[in-house]
């Protein structure tokens, strides 16, 4: 199923979870994926505990279901790796479900990163996911997601955004929007300072004017 | 904001540290001591011989939690690190700006004038604290004292080289030093001031300034390692094996601020007195067992107050400001910022 990449194209390899970053915001991507800043908060403590539990759950069978957790994923034409929460296999057909604690976005972060999961089960099974499922922890309802041409091209254009930003180690500056409120990092963003910022020398002399 | 969590220092010779579930636990002649749950620490300090089991360090390096090991002065050992450390591209950018005057004598600049500012703020505070009681010789050598330092740090802030604002931070040093004594104005005898000292401290206000000035440079240095920089390449002090050159230059600014100020406040309301130091044969002055807990706890309590920062604008606690400053000069080398805005206390 997955052949021998070199070892220079699996250390290019673009991590799908930073796909979700990129949408949400391309500069949270960066500080996570380039700088390499974490900043844990009860959303995302509680996003790590759901996943622990979901990815740690044994192999099973259900109604003539094979339920995978915790499957690595990876597309070498697209560059893409990451891990499933769940691959359910209707027969043969690979069927990508991902957890998320929240409810339904009006943004379509969830639905790239469960596209992207399916493009890496085509590549990887060489047959087509013409769906999958994202299931909501707060609303506790499973919204099944159909990978159709528009979600391809989109999660396409935030794949080469994304890879095009972390190669070339770039971080882009700041923007307050009303996403920082629901960011864990924005105090190692600054957006309010950042965005905007003034001339360092000459606020050192105001500063010393009394 | 980043949050301001706890730090615990472990101060007995014979502690065991070791994890229980999701909790820190400290043991002492087989007893349990004390248990902290993890998620709510920031750093644990360690001073003497004290052991901890690989569990509790896996642990700590995992959640980002600082766990260090300092000899009974102050002086940095060893630090647990996880693999979760840092931008490659951030400490390149570090070098880089260390090797260009151009670029890194502004940042250099900032931290001094920074620095005389900040020494003239402890000034004035002593000054709007205590000046009624001074005789009018005295006072006036204070207000000679706090015109000078602000003169300084004008001058700095137009500083074109290195060696000049080396020559400028020297001149503050002299002019804050020689009032120091005369801001320890409910001190009694023991507890004076006799010229800066360091190796070793020749008197009881040396050796408190040291520790804390100890207890400074290990959140510094935390601090830049936290944000991803390398602790040993600074700006204003060169490299020099061994020296944590970055830390040195983060200190400069928050020294009267975090430590001066609280040496002072500390020994005139007689929070810490003679007893509480040791005078080895050679001179050598020490803090005691005892004498350290004082500090520790009064350090923990500076570090917990509130302040404006003046760049972000932001309420921070004190001890969160090396930290922000960290993330700032982080900004700057990333290009966010197009310099480094130094703290200066108000």
């Amino acid at each position: 199923m997955l052949p021998p990449p070199d070892q220079h194209s699996e250390d290019t390899l673009t991590p799908i979870s930073a796909l979700q970053h990129h949408l949400f915001c391309p500069r949270q991507c960066a500080l996570i994926h380039v700088e390499r800043i974490w900043s844990e908060d009860s959303a995302t403590a509680q996003g790590r505990l759901l996943h622990e539990r979901v990815d740690g759950g044994k192999p099973d069978r259900r109604e003539g279901i094979k339920i995978v957790r915790g499957m690595v994923l990876r597309s070498l034409t697209l560059k893409l790796s990451g891990k499933a929460d769940v691959v359910e296999f209707h027969g043969q057909q690979p069927y990508p479900v991902e957890y998320k604690r929240g409810r339904p976005k009006r943004h379509r972060a969830d639905e790239v990163q469960l596209c992207a999961q399916a493009l890496c089960l085509e590549e990887m099974f060489g047959l087509t996911v013409p769906e999958g499922a994202l299931f909501y922890g707060e609303t506790r309802k499973r919204t099944v997601v159909s990978i159709d041409q528009e979600l391809r091209r989109l999660t396409l254009d935030v794949i080469a955004d994304c890879r095009t930003m972390i190669g070339e180690g770039r971080t882009p500056p700041p923007r307050r929007t009303p996403a920082c409120r629901r960011c864990s990092l924005v105090g190692e963003c600054c957006p309010d300072r950042l965005e905007k910022p003034p001339s360092v020398s000459k606020w050192l002399l105001r500063q010393l004017v009394d | 904001m980043r949050r301001l969590l706890n730090t615990i220092y472990v101060t007995s010779e014979d502690a065991w540290l070791r994890k229980d579930g999701e909790n820190l636990v400290v043991e002492a002649d087989g007893k349990e001591r004390g248990r902290a749950p993890l998620h709510a620490l920031e750093g644990v300090v360690c001073f003497n011989r004290t052991g901890a089991s690989p569990a509790l360090m896996a642990a700590c390096a995992e959640k980002a939690i600082t766990l260090s090991f300092l000899t009974p002065e102050g002086r940095f050992q060893a630090r647990v690190e996880g693999a979760q450390t840092g931008n490659v591209l951030l400490r390149r950018a570090q070098y880089r700006m260390a090797d260009d005057p151009s670029r890194s004598v502004p940042i250099v600049r900032g931290i001094v004038t920074a620095k005389a500012a900040n020494q003239r703020t402890v000034l004035l505070r002593a000054l709007r604290d205590h000046g009624e009681k001074l005789e009018t010789p005295q006072r006036k050598a204070f207000e000679d004292a706090e015109a000078r330092l602000g003169r300084i740090a004008r001058r700095t802030a137009e500083a074109e080289t290195i060696d000049v604002i080396r020559g400028f931070e020297g001149e503050a040093a002299n002019v804050y030093f020689g009032v120091f004594d005369a801001m320890l104005h409910a001190a009694p005898r023991e507890l004076r001031f006799g010229g800066r000292s360091r190796r070793p401290p020749l008197d009881r206000v040396n050796a408190l300034l040291s520790f804390l000035y100890a207890m400074l440079g290990h959140d510094c240095r935390s601090a830049l390692e936290g944000v991803g920089l390398d602790p040993q390449v600074g700006f204003l002090h060169t490299d020099r094996p061994g020296r944590a050159s970055l830390a040195l230059d983060l200190m400069e600014e928050l020294r009267p601020v975090l430590a001066d100020r609280l040496a002072l406040t500390m020994i005139n309301r007689g929070q810490i007195k003679a007893r509480d130091f040791v005078v080895d044969a050679g001179g050598a002055i020490s803090l005691t067992e005892d004498g350290r807990k004082l500090v520790l706890i009064a350090w923990q309590e500076r570090k917990k107050r509130e302040l404006r920062h003046p760049f972000l604008g932001e309420s921070a606690a004190m001890g969160l400001v090396a930290h922000l400053q960290a993330r700032l000069l982080s900004r700057h080398l990333r290009g966010d910022l197009d310099g480094y805005p130094p703290f200066i206390w108000r």
